[in-house]
């Protein structure tokens, strides 16, 4: 695999390591030892911190700033951008900010719907959407330009990502939404949580049968359950997300103080499932306001020590 | 059409309860289809605010006139010879009339008498929808007809995002997920195939973003 960028997680997945990511979310204020604290938790059974973009459309520190205090602590942030907030000037501008402070990683996305944050009377810009933005940071990185046409000086060297939700509706446009994404330029994905494991497999497998997973690296999503309340409400109340029964049923059978402990078993049993599916190049652990758990289950999967790479 | 939808009754009378001399103007066209601002709502209206003003103890002089349209010359002229007898226009035809009314007759005081929501159709009496945001660059030609600037909640142009579930968008299970839309009708076409064409970055500059707009014909200028 050519590499494009200075990305470290580039460099292990072309290595043919699976990889390892997960996030954080930056603090609904202004303190930085917030984003320290969730990251040291984790630095050293991750290749990459995901810095989420005003996740649920709730108002925080900027994904931005949360990297940058990332790479100062030398670690690998991923730049979240959601299309929701900024129009293709602010778009550009922070990816030259970022490229600025040498992030490597930029995840492209929409965003939620601002009805569901803490400014649901607010304006949304949506300018361009996520797999325009895909083709912005490629335009702007390989061919040194802005999208206006006029020359960058000093590119963005930056990887770039999407995710991909093989559970959202229609079923059957997510492998050509998948093969529209890569057509844009995307280099790795991370995929939506993954509970229903036989959809996941059977869209991996119809990627595979069109030649896609060569063209690009699948990360797959996991998220522990801490309780079948949760379990019930990702089943529920997120949209795009599913829950088999038989999963949520393990959670409610369990006693209540064991939940937490039964939710990461069932993490750690998918990931061991998800390893040995063709194409899935890594895994991108979102244990929500639960950092503390990600060492656990990167251990107890067999993927730590992390590979070192230079 | 352009879709109105009433404004509250306190509001009007907020606005209006220091006139003397009001007129109701309606006006015939989308306003009335949508039942917000037709000669039938100016009767209503008309009536609540007398009632209003009657148990103020107030003598209130209110008129109802309905035009054929609000948003041509020829028609606002109409009223014209009778405009001096007031000091207060409620207007019931969508923001469009009630600023062509405040520009024709300019130390006229005018109130807009319903909220102008949107460019939409009927499904059913008593439900109308959006369909259209004017953007100025028609696209429905790659989207099988359905359009998904003013359909789909984030204007996805290469859609859909990863909330739509079971049809619906993220936002409210009662509202169709455009994507969806766009999906069912490219297939019903067969033409699931050109979903896969990544659609441009639009050029927004002819939509609201490019600044008060305007449409000039000199082969039909006089
Ligand atoms: S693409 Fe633009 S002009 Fe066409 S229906 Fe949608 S908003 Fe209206
Ligand atoms: S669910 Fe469908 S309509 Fe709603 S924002 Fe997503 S793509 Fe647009």
């Amino acid at each position: 695999m050519k590499i494009n960028t200075p990305s470290k997680l580039e460099k292990i997945l072309a290595a043919g390591h699976l990889a390892v990511t997960s996030e954080c979310g930056p603090p609904r204020g202004s303190d930085p030892e917030v984003i320290v604290e969730k990251a040291n938790l984790i630095k050293d059974h991750v290749d990459a911190i995901n810095i989420t973009d005003n996740q649920t459309s709730v108002t925080r520190m900027c994904s931005l700033a949360a990297c940058i205090k990332l790479k100062l602590m030398g670690l690998e942030p991923v730049l979240q951008m959601v299309t929701r907030d900024r129009n293709r000037i602010a778009l550009q501008s922070d990816i030259l900010g970022a490229a600025a402070f040498d992030i490597h990683n930029v995840l492209c996305l929409s965003g939620d719907h601002q009805s569901f944050g803490d400014c649901p009377t607010g304006q949304n810009v949506h300018d361009i959407d996520s797999i325009q933005l895909i083709q912005t940071v490629r335009h702007m990185r390989d061919e040194s330009k802005f999208l206006g046409g006029d020359d960058i000086s000093r590119s963005p060297k930056m990887f770039v990502g999407a995710a991909a939700n093989p559970f959202a509706d229609p079923f059957e446009i997510r492998v050509p939404r998948l093969a529209k994404k890569i057509a844009a330029g995307v280099e790795f994905i991370q995929t939506q949580c993954i509970y229903d494991l036989d959809k996941f497999e059977l869209w991996m497998k119809m990627a595979g049968d069109r030649g896609l997973l060569e063209k690009v690296s699948i990360l797959a999503g996991v998220t522990p359950f801490k309780s079948v309340g949760m379990a019930r409400y990702m089943k529920n109340r997120v949209p795009g997300i599913e829950v088999p029964d038989e999963m949520i049923k393990r959670m409610a059978d369990t006693p209540k103080e064991k939940q937490p402990e039964e939710g990461v078993k069932i993490c750690i049993e998918s990931m061991q499932r998800l390893k040995e599916v063709e194409g899935v190049r890594g895994f991108h652990v979102m244990a929500i306001e639960w950092e503390e758990m990600v060492p656990e289950i990167v251990e107890k999967t067999g993927l730590y020590p992390r590979p070192s790479v230079d | 059409m352009i879709v109105a939808d009433r404004k509250p009754i306190e509001e009007i009378i907020a606005e209006i309860k220091e006139h003397e001399k009001i007129l109701i103007l309606g006006c015939n066209e989308c306003v009335t289809v949508c039942e917000a601002g037709g000669k039938k709502e100016v009767g209503v209206l008309a009536s609540a605010l007398r009632m209003y003003f009657l148990n103020q103890g107030r003598d209130v002089k209110l008129d109802e006139i309905t035009l054929e349209r609000q948003c041509d010359h020829e028609y606002l002229e109409e009223i014209r010879d009778v405009i001096d007898q007031y000091d207060a226009v409620v207007s019931l035809a969508c923001g469009v009339g009630v600023q062509f009314m405040a520009e024709k007759y300019h130390t006229m005081p005018v109130y807009p008498g319903v909220n102008t929501c949107f460019l939409g159709v009927t499904e059913k009496r008593g439900l109308w929808t959006e369909r259209c945001q004017a953007c100025g660059q028609c696209i429905l030609a790659r989207t099988g007809g359905i359009c998904p600037v003013s359909r789909c909640a984030k204007r996805i142009l290469n859609g859909p995002c990863g909330g739509s579930t079971q049809g619906s968008c993220e936002i409210n299970k009662e509202i169709s997920c455009a994507w969806q839309l766009i999906i069912d009708r490219l297939k019903a076409l067969d033409r699931l195939d050109d979903y896969e064409q990544i659609d441009p970055i639009k050029d927004w500059s002819t939509d609201r973003a490019g600044g008060p707009r305007k449409v000039e014909r000199e082969d039909v200028q006089q």
